[in-house]
């Protein structure tokens, strides 16, 4: 993908400005402007309601944009019928049909292409070979378990080579060791077989592991589209910082605006300096940023003068195998979590006194929540 | 050692687990034979028992054996090559003359009339002339000069083919077919072979409305199972609104629509598009038309059932392969509903064999089905034997289509993919 981003590939699909209500009173999808470049796997991912599954069905053919254009390889696609569009698609609940057989299932599309017998039947076990179903081909989908029915939907959407696979929360029925292992499977499919993917999800390990983009929905609107890392490491609001990754949250008030970064009053008492990414000027409320990962304790005494240094009293420890959690009360924040090399959750007794500190750098002072 | 601890304590514990398990089961079965022993006695004694009874009847043959016994006791082995000998005669002689005296005549007139055609008349002028018992070795003579009859081997035949106590007479007739002078099984005069046509015509009506009801109700139930909750809510209403008015009253409405003087006739009249009224009703037009309209709902809601149960998402992922609509529902939609078709069909078939007033109202003579005469003989003529044997055939055509139907549907038993 690195490659892409130097020489931007073409769109593959476009979407722009666009809108969409059912009931004529409030817009399920609020202004949509989306480009998703050919061969990148991109995630919509965000909240229940927040309008994901209504992008994906309008970009499949089954719900029609109250305003705006969909553009698929240049092409604007609003009048034709989902048949048309070469679009691959898995459900949430897979939709195998359950009359058919696996191999069945899997050569429909084929056959509706009206493909000649022989190539049906070597795509048809080539695609079972991909999915490692050879000896279940002639089982039909209520005899199966839900991640092989699961796979059969993939290898179904697949075996067609479409320009374009959707994936609406496939994996959503399934527990979290199997989630994990056909993460890895989609992802390796769709490295080997260079398709693009429009993944839907509202689990954001599962964006984050899988995307080369997130676009990130709340209410309507993309709030932000970035490689995984980009989002974790610069988010632009506040919602898109919550809802990525662990988070601390700390009120405050801009005090002195410098350049990239500010000085911000906090409302428990303290200042601290932080990046300036998101606030309008100086005297406006916002609201501190930091990851769990990125602060220390210190334990009292051991004086050291950091620019942000904030008197804390230990909550709570949590052992966590690879690493602890010490939940701290901050400056009000009675949730402030760090997180800590397994062991050293030993040394912190509960109610004790202790300081955090952060670098300015990790402190992100975005709007107010 | 503990793995031995263990093994010998499952050892020990084996029996009695299995014995308890067992107790468990039994206890669970008793309750539930409890909770449906009412409707079984309920069922046995109006369902299961009128049917055996009627079973019965059809093969019941006690009316000669219990006016004649004598006659029949001595006819038990007769060979049938001639005609019997003289003590057969003078048994029915003493049998006739103590049938008069008890007047029972006219029962075994009656039954043995049935199977050929005049006989009341000889047994009843028999009885009129036999004013006393015939001299000992007289009988053979006297009742041959009483009536001719006697001297001939098909009276005899028929007695004795008649002496029960079961037979395979009703059955027989039933299905256009007599026994001959010799005993062997032919087919039965031309004025009397009915009932083969008959059963041909019942089941060509019932498969017509099967199929009207089929093209009709497809759409509807569709229309049913798709619309939203509310409008599909309104229909079904109207579709079950002929249950709530009684069967007499909407064929009676068919009449006033249909007949010669009726809406239908008086509009396409009025609108000019025809100057004779069409005769749509008494023929095989308004019987179709009618029970079509009675049965309608016992097709569409089968359907319906089936169409509710199939997720829109295969529909959806039908066209997302690249399925025109019209192939999606021809691949997709229309074998799901399959088993909805079949239940529909079959349910709408076997009503319509039995229908009985609707026929009667708005059909013709050559419309009547096989009701129709079972409950003429039950009713008119109180040859409840031929009714019965005509309940029973096609009690048996209908059972065998239910099997028939249970194996095909058997075969392709679908489970759903949808898990969840
Ligand atoms: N067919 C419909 N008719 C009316 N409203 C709908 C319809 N489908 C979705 N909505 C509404 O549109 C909004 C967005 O729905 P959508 O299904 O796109 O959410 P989503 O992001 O996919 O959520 P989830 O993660 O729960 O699947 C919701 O408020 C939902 O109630
Ligand atoms: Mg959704």
């Amino acid at each position: 993908m690195e490659a892409g981003m130097v020489t931007p590939a073409p769109a593959l699909v476009r979407f722009s400005g666009i809108q969409k209500t059912y009931d004529g009173e409030h817009l399920v999808v609020k202004n949509l402007d989306l480009d998703i470049r050919k061969g990148e796997f991109i995630t919509l991912l965000g909240p229940s309601g927040s309008g994901k599954t209504t992008t994906l069905m309008m970009l499949a053919g089954f719900e029609v944009p109250t305003h705006g254009e969909i553009y698929l390889s240049g092409r604007p696609i609003k009048n034709m019928p989902p048949h048309k569009r070469d679009i691959g698609m898995v459900f949430q609940n897979y939709a195998l049909f359950p009359h058919l057989t696996i191999a069945e299932n899997i050569a429909f599309p084929l056959s509706v292409r009206k493909t000649n017998k022989a190539d049906v039947e070597e795509r048809v076990g080539s695609a079972l070979r991909m999915i490692k179903m050879e000896t279940l081909a002639h089982r039909r989908p209520g005899q199966l378990s839900g991640g092989q029915q699961q796979r059969v939907a993939l290898a179904r959407a697949l075996v067609f080579n479409p320009q374009l696979v959707l994936m609406d929360e496939p994996l959503g029925a399934l527990d979290k060791r199997l989630r994990e292992q056909m993460q890895l499977e989609i992802k390796q499919l769709h490295e080997t077989m260079g398709i693009t993917v429009v993944y839907v999800t509202h689990d954001q390990s599962e964006a984050l592991t899988m995307s080369d983009r997130i676009a990130v929905f709340n209410d309507g609107i993309v709030q932000q589209i970035d490689k995984p890392d980009a989002l974790y490491e610069h988010p632009v609001n506040s919602f898109v910082a919550h809802f990525i990754g662990e988070n601390n949250v700390l009120a405050g008030t801009v005090e002195t605006v410098d350049k990239d970064y500010c000085r911000v009053a906090l409302a428990a008492g303290g200042t601290v300096t932080a990046r300036a990414i998101n606030i309008s000027g100086a005297g406006a409320s916002t609201s501190l940023s930091v990851r769990p990962e990125r602060i220390t304790i210190i334990p009292d005494g051991s004086s050291s003068d950091g620019p942000n240094r904030l008197p804390a009293k230990v909550q709570n420890t949590i052992y966590l195998g690879d690493h602890a959690l010490a939940v701290l009360d901050v400056s009000g924040n009675a949730e402030f979590m760090v997180k800590l090399q397994p062991g050293a959750h030993d040394s912190l007794t509960h109610g004790a006194n202790v300081f955090v500190t952060f670098r300015p750098e990790d402190c992100l002072a975005l709007d107010p929540v | 050692m503990t793995d031995a601890l263990l093994t010998g304590g499952n050892a020990s514990t084996e029996v009695p687990l299995k014995r308890r398990l067992r107790r468990a089961e039994r206890t669970r079965q008793v309750k539930a034979l409890a909770l449906v022993l009412p409707l079984l006695v309920f069922l046995l004694f109006t369902f299961a028992g009128p049917i055996a009874g009627m079973l019965w009847r059809a093969v019941d043959d006690r009316e000669v054996r219990q006016v004649l016994p004598q006659t029949v006791a001595a006819l038990a082995d007769w060979d049938g090559k001639d005609l019997p000998d003289e003590k057969a005669y003078a048994a029915l002689a003493s049998d006739i003359v103590a049938a008069r005296a008890s007047g029972t005549i006219a029962i075994a007139a009656k039954r043995l009339n049935y199977a050929l055609n005049g006989f009341r008349t000889i047994l009843t002028s028999t009885a009129r002339n036999l004013k006393t018992m015939p001299e000992p070795g007289a009988a053979k003579e006297t009742l041959g000069k009483i009536n001719a009859a006697w001297r001939e081997r098909a009276t005899w035949t028929t007695i004795r083919d008649a002496s029960g106590p079961i037979t395979g007479f009703y059955l027989l007739a039933a299905l256009d077919l007599v026994r001959n002078v010799d005993g062997a099984i032919v087919a039965a005069p031309p004025d009397q072979a009915i009932y083969r046509s008959l059963f041909t015509r019942t089941f060509i009506i019932s498969l017509s409305v099967t199929a009207l009801c089929l093209i009709l109700g497809f759409p509807v139930a569709y229309l049913l199972a798709t619309l939203p909750p509310g409008r599909s809510n309104l229909l079904m209403i109207f579709v079950l609104l002929p249950f709530w008015t009684s069967l007499l009253v909407r064929t009676c409405a068919w009449i006033v629509l249909l007949q010669s003087k009726g809406v239908v006739n008086d509009s396409l009249h009025w609108l000019g598009i025809i100057d004779e009224p069409l005769r749509l009703i008494y023929n095989r037009f308004g019987v179709c038309v009618a029970m079509t309209h009675v049965l309608l709902p016992f097709m569409i809601l089968p359907l319906y059932s089936s169409m509710k149960a199939i997720s829109p998402a295969y529909m959806r992922a039908a066209a997302s392969l690249g399925a025109p609509p019209f192939t999606a529902f021809l691949r997709i939609y229309l074998p799901q509903t399959l088993p909805g078709i079949g239940a529909g069909s079959l349910l709408v078939f076997i009503l319509a064999l039995g229908y009985y007033i609707t026929p009667a109202l708005v059909g013709g003579a050559a419309d009547q089905m096989i009701s129709y005469f079972i409950a003429l003989y039950t009713t008119e003529t109180a040859n409840w034997g031929l009714a019965s044997a005509l309940g029973a055939v096609l009690l048996l055509a209908t059972i065998l289509l239910a099997l028939v139907y249970g194996k095909l549907v058997q075969g392709q038993q679908v489970t759903g993919g949808m898990k969840n």
